[in-house]
Formats: structure tokens, sequence, C-alpha cells
């Protein structure tokens, strides 16, 4: 059983006045894989701050282990980031950069030579420790920022949108290695992404932050299937949102259509968005769906295709594996299962 | 492109011949055997001899070495702690206050000599203090600091921001941070603001002519005092020494600053495009 190691309880933070985390309460186990995602301005960078010590909030508590820790400065924190453009600190090499922290806690230099070589061969840069930081590549400097913060035992690894300047093939390279890392060493890992897929991948557990508030927090099955509301059903992944009226309990009425849906509890005629998800909507021959439309535009994507089919003033996207040319009059159909009811303004 | 003709190239020889014809008379009729100023009589070091072994000469050699190296070593410090709380402020304030350390650079030497004269006497009337050694250094610290900012200042915006924060996330007290990371960081910019600074103190004249009071002078001071009596080749030869030194210190700063930029370059282009991005600066 994993146990609770952070707290934020009611945490506020304001620049200037202005709000940039609402009321964030959040709790975070030990060994947890956590990622706080989110469009940039979210307050999730800054709620990694706070964690590191390098803001405190306005106002609420900031608890590890049950103690807060508001006022503790980053130095005495069980806790290591690995920065955005990660901070490697171009004067020393790699060796001295990894040390550094070992040092500073007057670590025996032998015991130093050993854990840096380690640490090394955790990341996959055995033998790197003469080399300059300056004279490695962007994948081996995020190593190195990665094998800088964990060669300290810490509790807790932040990490700030850390394959944000990789190329795509590297950074699915190194999502793959995080993950492998986070399963050898065991600690907490606290992740920052605006990437939905990097923490759909990666996550134990995942929290959606928009305008400094917490929309979601849920395993990313829980996320992707049973998004809260229409901001978080838009944002992890890509998908319908309609306006619909809850006419009773499981049956809802949208694009002039009544479906049968497996919500109940908003009450007779209630107003609510709908949310169907692309892949979920299954074309057929017109006199067999629901409703109908016209295909409006096709987009090859690989897997599947992508497709923008007008029905009655509403443009539809659909993911299908079959490609209907432009102009095509098709059926769309849905069953209860593919129809997501938010309450409004959720 | 337009190839340069004939005429153009003796403009600019022309331009270079009254830049610095009057230093190369200076230079030559210092190892002039004769006390005239026009006739060549053959080729001596006795000026230089003579130089030395004159105790005022010596009195202000010392007077300017001391005050140089202090006031260098003061401003630098002042200046680089000033630069680093000013990297750490807002960019409203940040670019006022670096506006308001522009204007005694560009401020006439002559109003910042006599404004800080002025204030001396005035502080001096109430401590019973006079004019002297303390308040010509205390003018040099002065003018010398605006320029260690400037010169520090550029170093601190292209460090990564997050740099500091890392070495405090691994531990280290925000001091520690400072010397083991921060100073390394800047380390070029510091040396070469402390370099800049000592060579300016070295060759002033204006503003330590208004604050040293009677009793303490400079080397330019001196020469100064002494064409106003009887003109000396003497004169030339120290004229050429802190010409020398004061090239000597300028050609430092350059290859320095000249090196700094291709080793910065060449550490861009060997690195990905990762590179932590540096706002252009605005001038």
């Amino acid at each position: 059983m994993s146990k609770e190691l952070i707290r934020l309880r009611n945490c506020v933070m304001a620049f200037d006045g202005e709000v940039v985390l609402n009321n964030i309460n959040l709790y975070i186990n030990d060994h947890e894989f956590l990622t706080l995602l989110g469009p940039s301005g979210c307050g999730k960078t800054t709620t990694l701050r706070i964690l590191g010590g390098f803001e405190t909030p306005t106002s609420g508590d900031v608890l590890f282990d049950g103690v807060r820790i508001n006022d503790v400065p980053p130095h005495k924190r069980h806790i290591n980031t690995v920065f955005q453009k990660y901070a490697l600190f171009t004067h020393m090499n790699v060796y001295d950069n990894i040390a550094f922290g070992l040092r500073i806690k007057k670590v025996p230099e032998d015991e130093i030579k050993k854990r840096v070589s380690e640490v090394l061969s955790l990341v996959n840069l055995p033998g790197y420790e003469k080399r300059m930081a300056t004279a490695l590549s962007g994948g081996q400097q995020q190593r190195i920022a990665i094998a800088r913060a964990i060669v300290n035992n810490p509790r807790v690894l932040l990490l700030d949108e850390p394959l944000g300047a990789l190329d795509l093939k590297l950074r699915k390279d190194m999502q793959v290695e995080l993950k492998r890392i986070h399963e050898q060493v065991g600690i907490t890992f606290i992740y920052v992404t605006h990437d939905q897929e990097e923490a759909l991948t990666m996550s134990d557990t995942i929290v959606v932050m928009n305008g400094g508030v917490i929309q979601q927090i849920g395993s990313p099955v829980d996320i992707y299937n049973e998004p809260k509301n229409a901001f978080v059903a838009d944002f992890i992944g890509e998908s319908n949102i309609i306006d619909g009226v809850m006419e009773r309990d499981l049956v809802v009425t949208f694009a002039k259509h009544t479906f049968d849906c497996l919500d109940s509890g908003f009450g007779e005629n209630a107003p609510v968005d709908v949310v169907v998800r692309p892949e979920d909507i299954k074309l057929v021959a017109p006199d067999k769906g629901q409703l109908t439309g016209i295909v409006r535009s096709v987009t090859f994507k690989g897997v599947h295709y992508e497709m923008v089919i007008e029905s009655d003033g509403y443009d539809w996207l659909v993911h299908s594996t079959l490609c209907e040319p432009v102009g095509t009059l098709v059926g769309m159909y849905l069953i209860p299962d593919d129809i997501h009811i938010m309450k409004k303004g959720g | 492109m337009k190839k340069s003709g004939i005429l153009s190239k003796i403009f600019i020889g022309l331009v270079f011949l009254f830049l610095y014809a009057p230093i190369a008379v200076l230079i030559v009729f210092s190892f002039n055997a004769s006390k005239s100023r026009t006739v060549w009589a053959g080729f001596t070091l006795d000026w230089y001899v003579e130089l030395f072994s004159d105790s005022a000469v010596m009195e202000a050699f010392g007077t300017t070495i001391l005050v140089s190296v202090l006031a260098a070593i003061i401003a630098t410090v002042l200046g680089t702690v000033t630069a680093v709380g000013l990297n750490q402020m807002g960019k409203r304030s940040r670019n006022f206050l670096l506006g308001v350390n522009n204007i005694p650079v560009m401020n006439s030497e002559i109003i910042t000599g006599v404004s800080l004269m002025l204030l001396f006497l005035t502080i001096g009337n109430v401590l019973r203090t006079r004019l002297g050694f303390g308040t010509l250094l205390l003018s040099h610290i002065t003018f010398d600091t605006p320029y260690v900012i400037l010169s520090v200042m550029p170093k601190l915006r292209q460090m990564d921001k997050n740099m500091f924060e890392a070495a405090q996330d691994l531990g280290a007290t925000k001091i520690q941070s400072f010397f083991k990371v921060v100073l390394p960081q800047i380390r070029s910019g510091v040396v070469n603001g402390m370099l800049i600074a000592f060579t300016l103190s070295l060759d002033d004249f204006v503003i330590s002519y208004f604050t040293s009071g009677t009793d303490v002078q400079t080397l330019s001071m001196l020469i100064y005092s002494m064409t106003r009596k009887r003109i000396s080749p003497k004169i030339n030869a120290l004229s050429t020494i802190l010409f020398v030194a004061v090239l000597a210190l300028l050609v430092i700063v350059n290859v320095r600053q000249f090196r700094q930029e291709k080793a910065q370059a060449k550490k861009e282009a060997a690195l990905d495009p990762d590179i932590p991005d540096i706002e252009p600066e605005e001038i």
C-alpha cells in the first residue's frame, strides 16, 4: 500500500494580485508517478515550484510527511528538480555536476566516485565523467540533469517539462527511459507537461489543471474515458462537444435527435455538454445512422483518417480507418457508451 | 560593395595621422637627448632615469597605483553585487535603474568632479574632514562602479536563470550557490569590469583634480602641474609610460572579450538548439 507523502491544502498563489493558483488541494502518494497536465499558464509549473521551495504560497499549507514545509528553503528539502532547460553547470564537467550535491553534503570523495558511476550507468551514460557539460547533445544533457538530481537519493523528483526541448523520436525514447528509471529507483516522480500523450503514457495519476484550478484528478484511463468536464474532454485527446438537453435520466437530446445514454442525476430538461470522442463515431450507410452528414474534409493521419462531417450546421470530427471521399453523404451511429454527459460550465 | 578608391585611403590615412601623430611625437621626443621640443639630438633614456629618481613623480605614481587598485577592487565587488540584485528585479525597475546607472557614464566628467567635490566639502564641514586620499578613492569608486555593472550584466543575462535555483535545489545555500555557480559563470565579465575600472582610474584627471585636495596628487595631475611650470621632456617620458600602460590594459580587455565571444559562439554552435534562449538586449 502506498502512503501519502505530500499534501497541498487550500493553496493559493497570487503574483501582484493576479491569482495563478486558486485553492489547490492535492495529495501525492509515496512512489507514485504523478503528472500535472495543462496548457501553458495553467499553474502547473507554479505548483512544482511551490513543491521545490522556490515559491511560497500566498495562503494554504504544503505538507511533507505530515510536516508543514511552506517556509523550508529549497536546500533543506528532500526534493530534487530536473529543470526545463536542464540548468547544468556549464563551467564543470559531468562528474563535478553530478557530485555537486554530494560535495555540499560532505560525502567522502571515494563514495561520491562510486555513486556518480552508478548513477551514470542508470541513465545509460557510463564513462562520461570527464566530458564537459557543454560538449553533450540535448538528450545527453537531459540524462545528466536526471543523474545529478537522483544521485542525492531524494524522496521526490520534480521534472519540469524535461522532454520539451527534444525531438519527437528522442522524446519517445526518453519517456520509456524515465518510466524505467522511476521503477528502478522507486522514488516519487512529479512531472509537469502540456503534452497529453506524454502524461497518458507515463503517469500513475494525472492532475489536469486549467486557469489555476484543478479540473480533474485520476488515472490515465479514468481521465481519458470519463472526463469530468468539457475542458478535460477537449484537452485530453480530441472531442466533439455539443450542447444537449438531458430529458430525464438515461435519455439525452442533441443534434435534434434523442439518444439513450448511461448518465443520470442531472434532473429533467437540464442543459448539458455532450462529449463524443472522434474514434467512437461509427460510419454507416445514411439510412442506418442516427445522424447523417456530408464529408467536408479528409486528412490521412497514419493509423486512421481524420474527417470533418457536417451535419445540420455542426462539424463533427470523426476518426475512422475507412476513408469516405469528400462530398459523400454518410450516416453516423453512436451507442450509449460513447456518449459522455457533463454538467454545463463544469 | 564599392571598392575603396585611392582618395578614401588617403582620407583614412589623414584621420589616423591627426589622431596619432601627437602621441607619436610625444613618444619619440621622450627619447630625445636635447631639451628641445623641435630638434632631434640623438637617443637617450636620461629622461626616464630622471623620472624615476624624482620623488614627486614616484609619490604620485604610488598614489595612482594605490587608488586605482583599491578603487577597481571595491568597485568590482559593489558592481557585481548590484548587477546580481538588478538581474533579479522586474523588467521595469531593472531598466529604470540601468538607465540611472548610465547617467554617470554619459555625464561630463567635470560635472561629476565638481559635484563630488561639493558633496565632499559639505560632508567634510559636518564631519571635520578634508579632501584627500579618502575622497579621491571614494570618487574613483563612484565612477568605476557603473562600468563594472555594465560589464557584468550581460553575463548574468546569458546565464540560464535556473542555474542559481539548481544549486540551491542540490543543497547549497544562497551564498554557496553564488560562489560555486553564479560567480564562475560570470567570472569573465567580472574580470573585464575590474580591468576597465583599473584603466579608467589609472588615467583619470578631471575627477581626481577636483576631489583630491592639495596634499595628494595622481600621475595625470602631476603631468598637468608640470606643464604649468617649466616644460621638461620628463613630461614626455611620464606621458609615454602612462599611455603605454593604458594601451596595454585596453588591448588585454579587448583580446579577452574577443576570445570570449568566440568561445561563446563555439559553445552555442556545438550544442543543440535547446540552449537557454537569450533575450536580445535592448540598447
